[in-house]
């Protein structure tokens, strides 16, 4: 909402405040002010001049020489607008006058010819952006007048940005009102006096929908003259609340809405037929729209018609056929009231929002449509003349907004807002408010005024006291509350330690958008169709990540096109797994790519490979964790077939570490030793509670075994096999050597167990060790085909 | 055979000379040793009278000890000097960077959310989060915005199917520990949230924290009060000026927009804050009483407050970050900036 500070003090309220401290004011009370601008640019020496004759410059074609009329004398001058042509009224900046930028007008030549001033267009005088030709004035624009006295330039735009509660101050009167209630002072306002009609034509009007509107009022006029200029004044304050004239109806009708808050549209009666019925749409009937869009009309739509057509999408937007055109001789205004709730989504659904719909569906005054309708009389008869006929109005008094009282308790306003507020001053502010006030024993009844949508409840009414009292006069306490401990499981690690145990091991935490491409999806997912938008940003970010990995591998992408060859990067979130129930699990990735260490003179520059990767993976979860989780090769679409794993704990797969497979990397410009992780968060969060075991204090012995084995034979059957075979006596167990390679045969490999016995209450034999690794190396050999390495 | 003093200064004079461990050991067993010439002395005391012999032993033994403790002194001498040229040949370049793993960093969004909820774990309010695809229900219905209603135009909203969402803020998670915790209630609520806005100041998702307290005496007061001391502990100004303007938001009544005095230029107007010398900082107000009903909650019995805010622009004003975007960007030389 924009509105001329001039058009409300001069006529509304005038409080004792510069512009600055009105503005902070009425920003501290809920219309928050969003900008403050001169309704002209900063310009002097500029006055109504008149052009007498206007003649072909000799030496240029597109100039003209101006004798110019300025109200005490005739001076030359020399001027390029295509509109300067004798008797126009246009502004002259005389010798002399500084116009906006600090421009200072000077005698001057030109092509041979002096000229003395400048006559401007409106976009010199920074009045508008408009620079096709002079300004032209009213032809009775006073010569020789300032124009800045003429045109009352010394004026602001005050720009409100209000909320959409308070469809109340979407007009110059309702902003007054708060600003009239805020100083204390009376509210002002032109005065609005019924027209009586004069002559008696009326035309028919059936409400068939007065559950959706419940109040419309309608007035012939007839024999209006549209070749009527708009008054300048009318013209000026349009422009300084946001809007352009258009023709002197639409103007008026415009005027009145800035003014006063109510829509109101104007039909030329000559196209009407029969009678005007507001009606519900029929099934797939079309209309063309005043801004000459064709709609077929959604189930449920109010109309304003005719006997033969739809006229109007009611409270919306007019229709192309029956709107004012410079042809109109009669007219048929109309003022209505529509519920909001039924214009509430209904123009968003056909794309359209006007300063009708943003009224009705926000709530307008209820009872304001009979003032409206007689202000825009009294302008358009003084503006375009004509004769009006009587006012029809068809009411549903049962179906208008119901104002019901609101008990408003003392003991309430203290409850909420920590304070006891004086009994006169919640008065003063609610009467004030138009609110009607009645004293109860508790406080107050209170019914709220019809422009107020937003006044049902007790805390509605304890809002409006806090609002005008000023929230920063509003006592400060400090929240009280019963000190209790609560238990917190030892066993459950907070997501910030894990976050802060990988940036300590070189990782960096990256937030991508939860969104990603089809195709980043598809690439490693494909066997789940993803959550989509509706109304994705961009088809980039259109369908809800099932992985957190591609995310990752893009940033990888991003800090490796911008050189950067060693980069760790992990993030937490969520993924998005559909289904019949849609699951949203939580969960941390990794990824990295480059030498396994930063480059430094004491590091080789090696490259990483799995085992880097399934470590940070085994650090995140912790030596007990770990030891739990089991590793099962696996084949998933983008990932390398060779060295990508499932990550099961307890029989449930809860992640994967993998390389990337390299036609992924070379389609994401990664490198070929790009590696990944992801695991279900709750896997990580889950620890246990330490429990003390007695330290043995026997010694240890320790036996090594090198074995050749098939390749085949991972290093967990191995492992898993010494234990169990080994029994309680094997304390540790270890693999310190893994070779493949030359000098053994290719299908085999070598691998190297250091294993640590130890007896909790006496100190082993060395038989019985020797009979236990003879034990595992026959069990081992037996299951296996191992063979001891000399 | 030589007299007993020209044996000893001979003695004297090698070991002073002897130039390490193995030069001494050989001087101790050439006068010390067995076939030592010290030895042969003392062998040839038989030779001397019965009254002679021990004056002399006395003499040689005397020599004896005092040319034990010149080896033994020599021989710590030589093994120190040895030490110390031996540290003097493993001197190392100890300006050469140390080794170390390169630190990594948490994101400043993770950096401010952490900082927020230690403030407000501080004084009892408990963290928790939810789901990010919510239902119609929680993410509007519930906070008391019907369909159609205007308030929905604040929210571009990011639609999933006929009745499920992107969060646009996460109130719902407020009203899910609603409807199954008895108040007293102390929450706060950080997480991702969605809206289909996409330009220099809108990121599509971006990360919010909300608080939300309950009880059967908290006030507008204590909401003021709790918002400026949150305010002013977080910018770790003490002086920070904080203003309440009355708003509108469908879930709370009186509903509040906090400024806080520009942190850039302290309020004398700059383009941090559109030279207005305040930045608008968060939303909050009392719980509307439509929002307990809603979750079953006795509106005569409790009261409550609720407050909101953009995690990226607490992040940005504190850490001077210019771009919004900059946040989403995961540019390493960005990030690592946060260690």
């Amino acid at each position: 909402m924009i509105i001329s500070e001039q058009w409300l003090r001069s006529e509304w309220v005038d409080p004792a405040l510069d512009t600055e401290a009105l503005a902070h004011q009425i920003t501290m009370a809920g219309l928050e002010v969003d900008a403050i601008y001169p309704v002209a640019g900063d310009f002097s020496g500029v006055v109504v001049a008149q052009i007498l004759s206007a003649v072909q410059h000799p030496d240029a074609d597109k100039l003209r020489l101006c004798e110019v009329d300025t109200g005490s004398g005739t001076v030359q001058i020399v001027c390029g607008a295509p509109n300067a042509r004798a008797g126009l009224k246009a502004p002259l900046a005389q010798v002399g006058a500084i116009l906006p930028g600090d421009f200072k007008i000077k005698k001057a030549k030109l092509r041979g010819v002096e000229s003395e001033g400048m006559l401007c267009a409106e976009s010199e005088l920074q009045i508008s952006d408009e620079n096709a030709g002079l300004m032209e004035l009213p032809a009775d624009a006073p010569v020789g007048v300032d124009l800045r006295k003429y045109l009352n330039l010394d004026d602001h735009m005050i720009e409100i940005g209000l909320t959409p509660n308070r469809a109340d101050c979407l007009s110059v009167a309702g902003i007054a009102r708060d600003i009239a209630v805020l100083n204390g002072q009376a509210l002002k306002g032109p005065v609005i006096e019924s027209i009586p009609a004069v002559i008696a034509d009326t035309f028919a009007i059936d409400v068939l929908a007065a559950e959706h509107c419940p109040r419309y009022l309608g007035r012939v006029i007839r024999h209006v003259d549209l070749a009527r200029p708009t008054p300048l004044f009318v013209v000026e304050r349009l422009r300084r609340a946001g809007l352009r004239s258009i023709d002197p109806v639409v103007d008026v009708t415009n005027y009145v809405m800035i003014e006063l808050g109510q829509p109101l549209h104007a039909f030329d009666l000559d196209t009407l037929s029969g009678g005007i019925v507001v009606r519900e749409a029929y099934a797939d009937e079309t209309m063309t729209l005043l801004d000459g869009s064709d709609i077929t009309l959604l189930p449920g739509s109010l109309l304003i018609a005719d006997h033969e057509k739809p006229l109007a999408l009611a409270g919306i937007m007019g229709g192309e056929n029956s709107g004012v055109s410079d042809t109109t001789r009669h007219i048929f205004l109309e003022s209505a009231f529509f519920m909001p709730e039924l214009i509430a989504g209904r123009a968003r659904r056909y794309g359209l929002h006007t300063d009708a719909s943003h009224r009705y569906e926000r709530g307008v005054d209820f009872a304001l449509q009979r003032t409206a309708m007689e202000r825009a009389t009294a302008l358009f008869l003084e503006i375009v003349g004509g004769e009006p006929g009587p006012i029809t109005e068809v009411v549903a008094e049962s179906s208008l907004p119901q104002r019901n009282a609101v008990n408003l308790r003392a003991a309430r306003i203290r409850r909420v807002l920590g304070f006891d507020m004086n009994a006169d001053q919640v008065e003063c502010i609610l009467i004030g408010l138009g609110i009607i006030v009645t004293t109860t024993d508790e406080g107050w009844s209170c019914i709220a005024p019809s422009w107020r949508f937003d006044i049902a409840q007790e805390v509605d009414l304890i809002e409006e006291l806090a609002r005008v009292f000023g929230y920063n006069n509003l006592p400060v306490s400090h929240i009280k509350a019963d000190l209790t401990i609560k238990s917190r499981s030892e066993t459950y690690r907070a997501l910030p330690s894990i976050k802060q145990r990988l940036a300590a091991r070189g990782f960096c935490e990256a937030i991508t958008f939860s969104f990603v491409s089809p195709e980043q999806q598809q690439m490693f997912n494909p066997d789940l169709l993803p959550i989509a938008l509706r109304n994705p940003i961009s088809t980039d970010l259109s369908v809800m990540r099932t992985s957190l990995i591609p995310g990752l591998l893009g940033v990888l992408a991003h800090n490796v096109k911008r050189q950067a060859s060693r980069v760790r990067v992990f993030e937490t979130g969520l993924r998005f797994l559909p289904g019949e129930n849609l699951q949203q699990v939580p969960t941390i990735a990794l990824a990295m790519t480059g030498n396994r260490d930063a480059e430094s003179w004491s590091n080789a520059a090696e490259t990483i490979d799995f085992y880097d990767m399934k470590g940070e993976v085994e650090q995140l979860l912790g030596a007990e964790s770990a030891a739990k989780l089991q590793l099962v090769p696996c084949q998933r679409a983008g990932l390398h077939n060779g060295q990508s794993a499932e990550i099961i704990v307890n029989g449930h797969t809860v992640g994967v570490i993998a390389r990337l497979h390299p036609s992924a990397a070379s389609k994401l410009d990664l490198p070929a030793a790009t590696f990944v992780a992801e695991l279900d968060t709750a896997i990580i969060l889950d620890t246990f509670l330490p429990s003390y075991e007695e330290i043995s204090k026997y010694p240890e012995v320790r036996r090594d075994l090198a074995l050749m084995v098939d390749r085949e034979i991972s290093a967990s059957m191995l492992s898993e096999h010494i234990v169990q075979i080994a029994g309680e006596m094997l304390e540790k167990l270890v693999i310190f050597d893994v070779y493949e390679g030359k000098s053994i045969d290719p299908s085999r490999k070598s691998i190297a167990f250091g294993l640590t016995f130890r007896n909790r209450s006496r100190t082993l034999e060395d038989t019985e060790v020797t009979k236990a690794i003879s034990q595992i190396v026959d069990s081992l050999r037996e299951n296996f085909g191992v063979e001891l390495r000399g | 055979m030589q007299p007993l003093n020209e044996l000893k200064n001979e003695a004297i004079v090698a070991i002073n000379d002897a130039a390490d461990a193995a030069a001494l050991e050989g001087l101790r067993v050439d006068y010390l040793g067995k076939k030592g010439k010290l030895t042969g002395l003392l062998k040839g005391l038989g030779q001397l009278s019965a009254a002679e012999r021990p004056a002399a032993g006395a003499l040689i033994n005397e020599v004896k000890q005092e040319l034990t403790e010149l080896l033994n002194n020599r021989k710590i001498l030589l093994a120190d000097a040895a030490l110390e040229s031996q540290l003097g040949a493993e001197k190392i370049d100890v300006t050469l960077p140390g080794r170390r793993i390169d630190e990594g960093s948490l994101h400043p969004i993770t950096r401010t959310i952490e900082r927020m909820q230690e403030f407000f774990s501080s004084v009892g309010f408990d963290i928790v989060e939810g789901p990010e695809i919510e239902d119609d229900y929680h993410n509007f219905g519930a906070l008391n915005i019907p369909e159609h209603h205007p308030a929905r135009a604040m929210h571009d909203t990011f639609y999933v199917d006929d009745t499920h969402v992107l969060r646009t803020h996460t109130s719902p998670v407020q009203v899910r520990v609603m409807e199954n915790q008895a108040p007293p209630l102390r929450i706060i609520c950080p997480g991702r949230v969605y809206r289909c806005d996409s330009d220099l100041t809108h990121s599509p998702m971006f990360h919010q924290v909300e608080g939300l307290l309950i009880d059967e005496h908290s006030t507008f007061g204590d909401l003021k009060g709790l918002i400026e001391d949150f305010l002013q502990a977080f910018f770790e100004r003490e002086d920070l000026d904080v203003r309440f303007r009355p708003s509108y938001f469908p879930f709370t009544e009186p509903s509040a927009e906090v400024d806080i005095q520009c942190v850039k230029c302290s309020g004398a107007g700059c383009r941090v804050c559109s030279n207005t010398g305040w930045l608008e900082i968060l939303g909050c107000g009392m719980v509307n009483p439509k929002v307990f009903e809603f979750s079953g909650i006795d509106s005569e019995k409790f009261t409550g407050f609720a407050f909101g805010m953009g995690v990226e622009r607490l992040a940005m004003l504190r850490y001077g970050i210019g771009d919004l975007r900059l946040n989403f960007d995961n540019d390493l030389r960005f990030l690592r900036q946060f260690v």
